[in-house]
């Protein structure tokens, strides 16, 4: 632990500016956030800050909107931490935002698409869970509401939207790691996206990443039925997947949620894509179960490099088929 | 290379943008150029399309009550039950030829099939492919098969597991190391003592690899007991590791370790003892469930 607080005390002071900022080493919330708030100092006509409510115990969650201009342009969502001890997602999306306000003016690619699209990266979707894995648990999954009549906390925040909500594959359990709260939006980290989402109205894709298993899915989760465009979404997600390889062999499986992982109610894809938001998918980031969630910091980068061109690929898919 | 052309055009939403387009190449009375003649047909045979398009899908799906998706016959093999099973296997493997120098972890499955058995049971026919994690995740894959049969009675019983792997007595022994690890701690005097490797960050020191190796060896027998095709396995820390006196020619150690359930997202704690020499392998002595509370914070002792 005294090593750890050390470590962590030394990459504090080493990011007073992105070009400082250590991507390759995990961060607390603090931290994370005085990033993202030099970034939008360091790239202010293409990134702004959007505050998009709070968490239970009160901190704010921050989107970053990349945007050249336009009135509610079609967008692409994207979300990472939104399980707190998937360290690795709040790290790799940290660099992904980087790599995006670098890129933009550089590669080709990049510009076009934000020049047609504005694109949301939330890079720590449940800040009270990622301050518990810190302060108490490094295990802790859900959020920290108080669930009455209970004594354990916290609700599985991707168990908790509506779709087929409190169905197979979550629990009611309050103490479970699944547990799908007393109903469908009860937390309010679930409900500041899905508000922010209803009331943007242009959303074309919703991707939300999360670690371990090295997955690409596509709903549904709730139910093992096929959804009508499993076949797009399933040749999307196999040349993503292609990207991400290319560069480090890392290997992928891509399918639905429910056939390739498990039966999973109330999680955000199934919600979006049933709203109409087509392409939506979730990301399982490395690896495959040796260090699960304690991945080395000297993989962050490499994961994050990998995920990039597999993002970046659907990305350009949805830039490239508007509906 | 669309994403390009339509940028041309300023527009809100795509299908007023086509008809803007459609509408200012018809008053042109120049020639339109090729691109804009193919954005024509486009948007032309688009809003065709759309209008003739079947009225939204019905309602979303209901959930089914008890999903069997546990099927007979050939199975996906990149879908959750042939994983699971393999998985299994896996477990297996590892508690037969895992040391503190060897852990196997699972590549792919190429092939899986699962059948019903006599006395209620299911049997997967599996093959599949491993790598020598100890040795980095790109070192040579080993093939497998197996057969893994998992029991459906009242209480759960471990699943019976078959298993071949080609190749196993040829790969690399690590006779050199097993052996200057074993002597290095077998002294009366040596008390290895050591918690929550690796730390949150995932680090974890070169001295304390082998020892978590033998954590994630001796955990398998318990993964390999506890599985079910409801489950999947992995440990994911050390939580602690408490060197034992021995009389006998073992190394003595009580480990507790963390192990995550995939399905359940649950982190189930265990404490083991377990002895390890290279000439016995690991044995697992004894092994203790240990209850988390509500309020987990550190594991309690």
């Amino acid at each position: 632990a005294i090593l750890e607080k050390a470590e962590m005390v030394s990459n504090a002071k080493m990011e007073r500016s992105t070009k400082s900022f250590n991507f390759a080493a995990y961060h607390d919330l603090e931290t994370l956030y005085s990033f993202m708030d030099t970034l939008v100092a360091s790239h202010p006509n293409l990134i702004t800050k959007v505050h998009i409510g709070n968490s239970y115990e009160n901190r704010p969650m921050y989107a970053l909107k990349f945007s050249t201009g336009g009135v509610s342009r079609p967008a692409i969502w994207v979300d990472a931490g939104i399980h707190s001890r998937e360290w690795v997602t709040q790290a790799s999306a940290a660099w992904i935002a980087n790599q995006i306000a670098s890129n933009y003016g550089v590669d080709p690619s990049v510009t076009s698409l934000l020049g047609q699209m504005d694109i949301y990266l939330m890079i720590v979707t449940n800040p009270d869970g990622y301050v518990f894995t810190h302060t108490n648990n490094r295990m802790w999954r859900k959020t920290r509401s108080v669930n009455s009549g209970s004594s354990c906390r916290g609700v599985d925040p991707n168990r908790n939207w509506d779709a087929g909500f409190g169905g197979p594959g979550a629990s009611k359990d309050p103490c479970s790691e699944s547990y799908h709260g007393p109903y469908a939006n009860s937390e309010v980290e679930v409900k500041n996206v899905v508000d922010l989402i209803m009331g943007h109205g242009n959303f074309k894709s919703f991707i939300s990443i999360h670690s371990y298993s090295q997955l690409l899915m596509y709903p549904y989760g709730y139910t093992c039925t096929d959804i009508p465009d499993k076949s797009e979404l399933h040749s999307v997600g196999t040349a993503a997947i292609k990207e991400l390889t290319s560069l480090y062999n890392t290997i992928y499986q891509v399918g639905s949620i429910c056939k390739i992982i498990y039966q999973a109610s109330g999680g955000s894809i199934d919600w979006t894509y049933n709203i109409g938001i087509k392409y939506s998918f979730a990301f399982e980031l490395r690896d495959t179960g040796y260090y699960g969630f304690l991945l080395p910091a000297n993989q962050i980068i490499p994961t994050a490099e990998e995920t990039w061109l597999g993002l970046k690929y659907i990305m350009e898919y949805v830039c490239n088929h508007p509906y | 290379m669309l994403c390009a052309h339509w940028s041309r055009l300023r527009r809100v939403s795509s299908r007023s943008c086509c008809a803007t387009a459609l509408r200012s190449t018809h008053s042109s009375t120049r020639l339109s150029s090729s691109p804009e003649r193919i954005m024509k047909t486009f948007c032309s045979v688009w809003l065709l399309l759309s209008v003739v398009e079947l009225s939204p899908a019905q309602e979303p799906p209901l959930p089914e009550t008890a999903e069997d998706m546990a099927s007979t016959g050939d199975l996906e093999p990149t879908h959750y039950p042939a994983r699971r099973a393999a998985q299994v296997a896996l477990h297996y493997l590892n508690t037969r030829h895992g040391s503190p120098f060897r852990v196997f972890g699972l590549q792919q499955v190429h092939k899986a099939s699962a059948e019903d058995v006599e006395a209620g049971g299911r049997k997967y026919k599996l093959d599949f492919s491993v790598t020598d994690w100890a040795s980095g995740s790109a070192g040579p894959a080993l093939r497998c098969s197996a057969d893994v049969l998992f029991p459906r009675t009242e209480r759960h019983s471990a699943p019976d597991v078959k298993l071949r792997c080609e190749a196993l007595q040829q790969i690399n022994r690590t006779v050199q190391e097993e052996e200057a690890f074993y002597q290095k701690h077998i002294p009366p005097d040596s008390a290895v003592s050591a918690r929550d490797i690796p730390d949150s960050y995932g680090n974890m020191s070169e001295e304390m690899q082998p020892f978590w190796r033998l954590a994630r060896v001796a955990a398998s027998f318990i993964m390999l007991r506890e599985s079910s095709e409801n489950t999947e396995f992995n440990m994911v820390q050390m939580a602690s590791v408490t060197q034992q006196e021995s009389s006998e020619e073992q190394l003595m150690l009580e480990f507790v370790v963390l192990l995550h359930d995939l399905p359940s997202q649950e982190i189930v704690q265990w404490k083991l003892l377990a002895s390890w020499s290279p000439d016995r392998g690991v044995r697992v002595l004894q092994t203790e469930w240990q209850p988390r509370c509500p309020h987990a914070t550190k594991p309690p002792n």
